[in-house]
């Protein structure tokens, strides 16, 4: 590493413990900042020498990086960003913080994965899914698509570990018919992960064709874009590999969707050489991940905290939630987008029947949602007050994302 | 009403529906309902033929390439056209609302609308994103428009045609007038489930249909209570 490289690296993670030591977060942002500002290719110092896989997606990055840096833990020490800092900051500071190891597993944002491919130059990269998320900011879905694409293009070299039930995301690692002509064409391994979200993919990203839907297939009625074959699959609680063999995967988080992300990380580390054999009981260490998922006891109730901040992870997070009282909340602040119309994208139906409470900035907007949902809810002001407002026992929390944050202040935790 | 049962129609929701827009049929359907009203609501995907018997069409919003599709397809179609000189109610929001005009712009290009209303779009040198507040038109008689946007266009009003409310926040058409009306048609630039924070409206559009001048209270205590929220949050950040 050049000698500006280890200055930065060491100034980075001084500042990541200042930070932590100040109480001012956990250092996971601030130090890649300043690493950054000092050696502008600091990142690609720290990637060097390293067999990184890199993970992406609007949905389920967080925890299937935990699962994937769990898998390719069996091959040695794993850098990752396990706590969601997902843009470049993050990565330089977690490889900073981890120092020297064989390899990286990381989590980045769907709007930096070009710029972190070209600084990181990884062994593989995983291409979760892509939907509608804060649209008065982020891009749209098709052009998130076309960004991944070209950035693919790019580095042919990469292998990618792709979702075959995303049609966005097939188009995505599909190479565009001018660079057919390469010797080698790039190397995608599919995984079925299925796909509950389906009102992204409706027109067909390369023709502008309709997609039509059976079961789990789909194709465009216009060009031959289609449901590739996916080499891994979840049966029943296991996954299928390649060979045909299955393996029980035993979680500590809940729904079919954790399932899903298992599958994906078995695949990225086999890329690695993993057996999924050797790889699968890790997958059970995996508990919490940034404090989602995490339960918490609390003047009787159980408290289970679900992430859901799209349409498409409010339809996992519904399916995750037990059949219990349950309390959604809902912020429409920077972080979450300020725009709250998602919440006709979801269809509430499923928590008809149980107890359901509601709060946070923006509960009445929720209210008017669930009224025309005709699903029955009551309106708390605070968490306090929805607590006292459960028989003891599980309380299922479902979140946005500062809503979620302000609930494990209170809750305090730290993860 | 066309026959026994109110007929709404989605337009197209394969190309035009980005911001929860099934928010307006499903307000719809269900205030209809609570005065006892039978419905019937239709999604009708860009590949079908659009029915021109119904009483609400719907028309969302969407991305550029799917809203010059949505255009190309509904004008080749020629549906919409019919159910307009039947009568039928058109609510367009956003791209929906853009279309409904003589021309827009998406991707850079001059497109044609459906030339229904005397509207047409252009770009904006910024784009317009955040609360839309707006007295409207006292011939519609009804309380504060309020509602978010997020759209590059800016639309002109030609003369056969009136703007739904004057803007008190935001931009709408023009940052001075916000949407447009005329006869059974209705179009904003609030978006997406635009109903949800403007009940009055969604009542204005049954009234249309169906040819009641009034329709029976409801219970809309979570709707005022939205409202008074963000008018309250719109007021605090106001310079």
């Amino acid at each position: 590493m050049p000698l500006r490289a280890k200055v930065a690296s060491s100034v980075s993670r001084t500042a990541a413990a200042l930070s932590r030591a100040a109480g001012r977060g956990d250092g996971s942002v601030i130090g890649g900042w300043i690493g950054l500002k000092i050696d502008p290719d600091l990142l690609a110092h720290l990637a060097a020498g390293r067999a990184i896989a890199l993970v992406s997606g609007t949905n389920g990055k967080t925890t299937t990086t935990r699962l994937a840096a769990a898998a390719v833990g069996v091959l040695g020490r794993v850098a990752t960003n396990s706590f969601g800092a997902n843009m470049p900051t993050g990565h330089t500071s977690a490889l900073a913080k981890a120092g020297s190891t064989p390899y990286a597993v990381l989590e980045v944002d769907e709007h930096y994965l070009a710029q972190v491919l070209e600084a990181t130059e990884p062994h593989v990269v995983a291409l979760l899914n892509l939907s509608r998320d804060q649209l008065d900011r982020a891009k749209e879905v098709a052009m998130m698509a076309q960004l991944w694409r070209a950035a693919l293009v790019r580095h042919p070299d990469v292998r990618v570990v792709a979702n075959a039930d995303d049609p966005m995301v097939v188009w995505a690692a599909s190479p565009p018919p001018s660079h057919d002509h390469r010797a080698n064409p790039p190397h995608v391994t599919w995984f079925s992960a299925g796909q509950r979200w389906h009102d992204d993919s409706w027109v067909c990203p390369e023709c502008g064709s309709t997609i039509q839907r059976s079961g789990e297939q789909w194709w465009c009625t216009g060009c031959p874009l289609r449901r590739p074959q996916p080499q891994w699959t979840v049966e029943d609680d296991g996954v299928l590999d390649p060979t045909g063999a299955w393996h029980k995967v035993a979680l500590q988080l809940p729904g079919k969707v954790n399932l899903g992300n298992a599958a994906t990380a078995l695949a990225v580390a086999a890329e690695f050489g993993v057996r999924p054999v050797d790889a699968v009981s890790r997958l059970a260490s995996v508990t919490s991940v940034a404090g989602r998922y995490a339960q918490v006891e609390k003047e009787g109730r159980l408290i289970r905290l679900l992430l859901a901040k799209n349409p498409a992870s409010w339809l996992e997070a519904f399916d995750m939630a037990d059949q219990a009282p349950t309390l959604l909340s809902i912020n429409a602040r920077d972080p979450d987008g300020l725009d709250t119309s998602w919440l006709f994208d979801v269809d509430f139906a499923p928590l008809r029947g149980r107890q359901l409470l509601i709060t946070g900035d923006r509960a009445y907007d929720l209210a008017v949602r669930l009224d025309v949902n005709e699903v029955a809810f009551q309106h708390v002001r605070t968490f306090a007050e929805a607590i006292r407002a459960v028989p003891p026992g599980r309380l299922e929390v479902i979140a946005n994302y500062t809503a979620f944050q302000d609930i494990r202040a209170e809750l305090d935790r730290v993860n | 009403m066309s026959t026994e049962s109110l007929r709404i129609v989605w337009v197209y929701p394969d190309l035009l529906s980005t911001y929860g827009d099934r928010g307006n049929a499903l307000i719809l359907a269900r205030r209809a309902r609570q005065r006892g009203l039978p419905v019937e609501v239709l999604e009708v995907r860009s590949d079908q033929r659009l029915p021109s018997a119904a009483d609400i069409y719907l028309i969302g919003g969407g991305e550029d390439g799917p809203q010059a599709l949505g255009a190309q397809r509904l004008t080749a179609d020629g549906g919409l056209h019919r159910a307009v000189a039947q009568g039928s109610v058109v609510f367009g929001v956003c791209a929906g609302y853009q279309l409904l005009g003589t021309s827009f712009f998406a991707k850079g290009s001059k497109y044609a609308g459906l030339e229904l209303i005397d509207i047409s779009s252009d770009r904006g040198e910024t784009r317009a994103v955040g609360e839309l507040a707006g007295d409207i038109d006292p011939r519609l008689g009804l309380p504060p428009l309020s509602g978010f946007e997020n759209h590059g266009g800016r639309t002109h009003l030609g003369p056969g045609v009136s703007p739904l409310a004057r803007v008190t926040t935001g931009i709408g058409n023009d940052g001075a007038t916000e949407g447009a009306w005329r006869g059974k048609l209705l179009g904003t630039y609030s978006h997406g489930p635009a109903l949800a924070r403007n009940p009055a409206l969604a009542d204005l559009l049954l009234r249309w249909a169906t040819g009641m001048h009034q329709l029976p209270a409801i219970d809309d205590t979570w709707a005022d209570r939205l409202r008074s929220e963000r008018r309250a949050a719109v007021a605090a950040v106001r310079p």
